[in-house]
């Protein structure tokens, strides 16, 4: 365990830290120390370790408890958004790179177009349209998932349709369908991986961004950009409402996009 | 009486508004082993993936086994017809695929039964025994990978050989091993040979005719021994003569 951390550390810290949180995420459906959304005005903005671990809210809802759940809430959404972005965008990457020509040159262009757009401004009009909420959020998210995956696939697979194996199969009568599902995609399986951990960092940003604008889940459901939003009124008397679900949030992405650097330099050392 | 394997007529390869190969014509005789020797870009190897339908070719005619084939589509009948060697051993095998696997899927692809022994009998063939079956390529040495992908393309038991440079990346006393194993497969079943090398020595050792190539198009097709007689009519192929000959301090 010492010698795994001194050899790998970005790899072993990212990988405690993300453990660690989606242990926490799963705790929270079954145990929280009070139930998160349980309003005790009386015990209002309480400091840390005078009510409860973390304190509590400006309706006495105590924050560790928030915080446990809002990880759950901000996790799901991440995952659920990030494996549809995954699966879809991999699955265009790789059909583009079997047909190219014309499809190839409409599909970058409607990358450019997702791309050019902010994730936040395409939930907000998404959200105008069927309702602020989970479902929302995660498409919101997995639409500007699904170009980067599409783009990445895309130049791994075309590189990997020019290696003399892939001829070698193409000499052999194999369909392009078989080629890419025993040639291209096991080759190239590993920057995916890369890719989805480091994009599960971005996607927790993003959901948070949503929820501090009111575009993610609904109340009381506790998020942590909610969290940090409602927190900005009181700062003044209660600065730790605002830096415990900051700390949350730099936490989470930080220890992806570590846990995805750690991966890449482990599955690929060339590409450092 | 000979028959014609494989023939060409008039084959055009046009990238952009670059002609990589100009109208090239030729016919293979069946059981014949014929050379393509050219400078790099003289469009050997464009002619060689043309005829294998890895690149397009956008006019003329290909006739494989008096079957006509255009553009880049070829069906699995093809494909048990032609196998195509290629130059670089290190890239030609799949990097995560046991030997074993390797040398299944051509032999699943075409329906092949009693698979056991075809890769057993395939791996004798090149000379490597059954210890090499469950190893991977990285395992394996330059020569031992190009033994493993000559056994891949007989596996199915192709009528025609397609050689890019099938030894150019190995060094010279594995060469020459490659190049016995080539020719005793070919004398044990009768196969046909179309061998693409800048490597005059090596084409006038394996073949019986040559096409010399430049800038796309064929210069001229003499018989092997033509080159040790002198007997050519092209300044290009004198020059090529003596450049493969080497260096030569006077």
């Amino acid at each position: 365990m010492i010698r795994a951390l001194r050899r790998r550390p970005v790899l072993m810290i990212g990988a405690f830290t993300t453990t660690l949180l989606t242990a926490v995420a799963l705790l929270s459906l079954f145990w929280t120390p009070f139930p998160p959304t349980k309003i005790q005005i009386l015990q209002r903005l309480k400091p840390p370790l005078e009510q409860g671990l973390l304190g509590t809210d400006q309706f006495g809802r105590d924050v560790a408890s928030m915080l446990m759940a809002g990880a759950w809430n901000s996790l799901s959404i991440a995952f659920a958004a990030v494996l549809i972005g995954a699966t879809v965008g991999t699955a265009i990457g790789l059909v583009v790179s079997v047909r190219r020509g014309w499809l190839e040159m409409l599909v970058m262009r409607a990358c450019d177009v997702i791309f050019a757009v902010p994730p936040i401004l395409s939930a907000m009009v998404l959200g105008a349209f069927i309702g602020a909420g989970r479902f929302t959020a995660i498409i919101a998210i997995a639409t500007f998932m699904v170009p980067v995956f599409a783009r990445l696939t895309l130049a791994a697979a075309l590189q990997i349709w020019t290696r003399a194996y892939v001829h070698a199969a193409i000499g052999m009568g194999r369909s392009p369908l078989k080629i890419t599902v025993v040639h291209v995609l096991p080759n190239i399986a590993n920057q995916i991986v890369v890719q989805v951990t480091i994009q599960l960092g971005l996607a927790i940003l993003t959901e948070a961004g949503l929820s501090y604008l009111g575009l993610g889940l609904a109340p009381p459901a506790p998020t942590w950009g909610r969290m940090l939003a409602d927190a900005q009124t009181f700062f003044g008397q209660a600065p730790w409402l605002a830096l415990l679900p900051g700390m949350a949030i730099a936490l989470a992405v930080t220890g992806f996009s570590l846990l995805g650097d750690g991966l890449r330099d482990m599955l690929d050392p060339r590409s450092r | 009486m000979t028959t014609t394997a494989l023939s060409v007529r008039d084959m055009l390869v046009v990238y952009e508004d670059f002609a990589a190969l100009n109208r090239v014509s030729l016919d293979v005789q069946h059981q014949e082993s014929f050379g393509i020797v050219g400078e790099s870009g003289s469009g050997k190897s464009t002619l060689l993936r043309a005829i294998s339908g890895l690149s397009a070719f956008q006019e003329g005619s290909l006739t494989v086994d008096s079957r006509n084939f255009n553009g880049r589509k070829r069906d699995r009948e093809f494909y048990r017809t032609v196998q195509m060697v290629f130059q670089d051993p290190y890239g030609s095998l799949h990097p995560r695929q046991t030997v074993d696997r390797l040398l299944l899927e051509p032999l699943a692809i075409h329906g092949f039964d009693n698979v056991d022994a075809r890769i057993a009998r395939a791996l004798d063939e090149v000379g490597l025994g059954s210890g090499f079956r469950f190893r991977y390529s990285h395992q394996l040495s330059g020569g031992q990978r190009q033994r493993i992908a000559i056994a891949r393309a007989l596996i199915v038991e192709p009528k025609i050989l397609l050689l890019d440079e099938p030894t150019s990346a190995l060094d010279a006393s594995i060469q020459a091993e490659i190049l016995n194993l080539l020719e005793q497969a070919r004398r044990d079943r009768s196969l046909t040979f179309v061998m693409v090398s800048h490597d005059l020595g090596v084409i006038s050792h394996m073949c019986e005719r040559l096409a010399v190539m430049k800038s796309g198009e064929i210069v001229e097709i003499l018989p092997a021994d033509a080159l040790e007689k002198r007997q050519f009519s092209a300044d290009y192929t004198r020059q090529l003569l003596v450049a493969s000959e080497g260096f030569r301090r006077d």
